[in-house]
């Protein structure tokens, strides 16, 4: 039962990927529907898409959403206040309402001839109703544009990854749908692995010293937010830039700031950690 | 043993259903499965949607993939004993003497009782429960006549899935400010009274009534109608939940799209003052609050409920002699919940110590939820309805 062909892609070399990831990415791929990720922020949900389109080979078309989007913005628009400013004042051809229809990224992408990667970047920071409103698209891979009575039908199915920071629930008809991936956040092995991806020639003593702090910083109770991936890679680079010594680094927490953000976290550190309390019996 | 899977995890509450049960055997007859690792997270992606359930798959998986039983649940947790303890180099005689002179029954009470306090993984140390360590639960580690949980080594799928990494992750306990706030969300009633905007498709209609002279139509943005008034008990016994209090607390404030909010402490029970600070300065008439606030407003009410049972139905019951009340608080209770329609008692403390008596009688007055993630969206859900 083993189809090589679907265990296309293996992270590339600058985006490492655990081997649970690498199977749903190459699931959903098979199965053609789209991979609904989700986890702590930082932890490379966005850059996935970009190492999915690059491991694969082939155009990513992004599209980020806002608190405003509309379901079928993605789909197409049809500029309304264009044609009725050109009908008002001129310029345009108004009697072909094709000119005023433009497509959004899933249009671009169910019309290419070429296989491409669609990512749907935070969908969680739009309406409760967006992604009921994409259902049927995501699913048949098509739409429909009522102004002009046509049907625009995906040529090759596209691979679709979507990104939530789960501050919303999505509904279930659409996870229904989705296949679906938490990225948990990595183990000291694999961390190590993905710093040396972006500094190959990293001095092994403080590349440990930052791991271990990082790690400790992690671990203290209490924090808001606790430093992702992306802040430990600009830590490192900070410290880098500024010739810090690991000894440095294990007695103090020098630069600070690049790795917890919030106030109220930094006098935590600093008092070493809230202290547990007895709230857990 | 696909099917008993898809059972197992909808017993679990996870809320898998046909169509992805489907899509799973579409993953199988793609050849998409090879092997045990494979099948986990492929059976992973389609099935479960959200990291809450992964705990409960990986239990699942656990079971279904190697017929052991559910590991670190109490009921069944107790099931295998260490057989063939090694000699272990760093215990001193006095240590080992020490740990085998326990016996079975009171093994599975300090068991159960770890289980409570424990949170999270662990490794090493003599006291909680995981991997290595002179602990006598858990498993790889040495004690005499410990409870072993889980199998230990190696890294096949059912061993990941024995080590239930997405504990952390479960709804039922009570985790961060932003999954509070995400629940808070819910209570949301937007009306139209926010600043104009263009509508566009009152402007078109408007238009082509004025014969193609464009006519421009404004509306109001929406916005969030609901009142939220929070009242905290900052009593003693509260002390060991005041993190997760304040948690609440910080979420409730930092979401912006209340119409009011506003926050009041009292001590155990509410009598005739509450107070605008945990250190009783600042005080406002309990009545006044009931008369400034419409019946609308939704009240959260969060305290452990937990006192002596005169604390709460005698005049004068209250402990402490600044609040010398001559109504019971009880009755108090009753005055609130008959001006406000829409009302909800969280509890910090573990449903299963509810069944004393004044937690029984409150739960009475209000509708009565544990204070975690999926107990505040329960309240959520009650607060969007009258009564």
């Amino acid at each position: 039962m083993t189809n090589p062909d679907f265990e296309r892609f293996h992270g590339t070399p600058s985006y490492i990927a655990d081997e649970s990831l690498q199977a749903d990415v190459n699931a959903a791929a098979a199965l053609r529907r789209p991979l609904l990720v989700k986890g702590e922020p930082g932890t490379g949900k966005t850059l996935l898409a970009h190492a999915v389109a690059e491991g694969l080979g082939m155009p990513l078309l992004t599209w980020h959403i806002k608190s405003t989007s509309k379901a079928t913005e993605g789909l197409y628009t049809y500029d309304v206040v264009q044609r009725l400013n050109d009908s008002r004042f001129g310029g345009g051809d108004t009697a072909d309402i094709r000119s005023y229809i433009k497509d959004g990224v899933l249009g671009q992408a169910f019309r290419s001839d070429d296989e491409v990667v669609v990512l749907i970047d935070e969908i969680d920071k739009a309406d409760l109703e967006f992604p009921n409103d994409l259902l049927r698209e995501l699913d048949e891979m098509a739409f429909h544009i009522y102004e002009v009575d046509e049907t625009v039908r995906a040529v090759h199915r596209p691979i679709v990854i979507i990104t939530s920071n789960a501050e919303k629930e999505l509904p279930d008809a659409f996870l229904r749908r989705c296949v679906f991936h938490y990225i948990t956040f990595p183990e000291p092995e694999l961390m190590e692995r993905i710093v040396r991806v972006h500094y190959p020639d990293l001095d092994r003593k403080l590349l440990k010293a930052t791991l271990d702090r990082f790690y400790e910083v992690r671990d203290v109770n209490g924090l808001r937010k606790k430093p992702s991936t992306s802040e430990l890679i600009d830590w490192i680079y900070v410290l880098t830039r500024s010739g810090v010594s690991p000894k440095e680094v294990q007695r103090a927490l020098p630069f600070m700031g690049t790795l917890v953000k919030q106030e109220q976290d930094q006098d935590t550190l600093q008092r070493g950690g809230a202290r547990p309390g007895r709230g857990w019996r | 043993m696909f099917l008993e899977m898809f059972i197992d995890l909808r017993r679990r509450g996870v809320p898998a259903s046909l169509t992805e049960l489907l899509t799973f055997h579409e993953a199988l007859s793609l050849g998409l499965v090879n092997d045990l690792d494979s099948l986990y997270s492929v059976a992973r992606a389609t099935l479960v949607k959200s990291e809450s359930h992964y705990d409960s798959f990986d239990q699942t998986f656990a079971q279904v993939f190697r017929g052991i039983e559910t590991p670190i649940e109490v009921h069944d947790a107790l099931r295998d004993w260490l057989k063939n303890p090694k000699a272990f180099a760093g215990l001193s005689p006095e240590a080992i003497q020490q740990l085998t002179g326990l016996t079975m029954e009171e093994l599975r009470k300090r068991f159960e009782e770890m289980l409570k306090e424990q949170k999270e993984r662990h490794d090493g140390g003599s006291r909680y429960i995981g991997t290595g360590g002179r602990s006598p639960f858990g498993s790889g580690g040495y004690h005499p006549s410990g409870v072993r949980v889980g199998g230990g080594g190696g890294r096949s799928a059912v061993q990941v899935a024995e080590d239930r990494r997405y504990r952390n992750y479960r709804t039922d306990v009570a985790l961060e400010v932003r999954q509070f706030k995400v629940a808070l969300k819910g209570l949301r009633k937007l009306a139209r009274e926010g600043e104009e905007e263009l509508d566009l498709d009152d402007t078109i209609d408007e238009t082509c009534k004025n014969a193609g002279d464009i006519e421009l139509m404004f509306r109001q943005a929406r916005k969030n109608n609901v009142r939220l008034l929070l009242l905290m008990d900052a009593g003693g016994s509260m002390a060991p939940y005041a993190q997760l209090v304040s948690r609440l607390f910080t979420a409730a404030h930092e979401s912006s799209h209340f119409k009011e909010f506003e926050y009041f402490y009292f001590h155990n029970c509410i009598y005739g003052t509450v107070y605008k600070d945990i250190y009783n300065r600042d005080r406002v008439p309990t009545e006044r609050l009931i008369a400034k606030y419409p019946p609308e407003t939704k009240v959260i009410l969060v305290g452990d409920a937990c006192m002596a049972p005169w604390e709460l139905t005698a005049a004068g019951g209250a402990i402490y002699y600044y609040e010398n009340n001559r109504t019971p608080g009880i009755e108090w209770l009753a005055r609130i919940r008959s001006h406000f329609t829409h009302r909800v008692w969280l509890n910090p403390e573990p449903v299963n110590y509810w069944n004393h008596p004044t937690i029984r009688a409150i739960a009475q007055v209000f509708p009565m939820f544990p204070l975690t993630v999926d107990g505040l969206e329960e309240a959520i859900r009650k607060l969007k309805v009258k009564r």
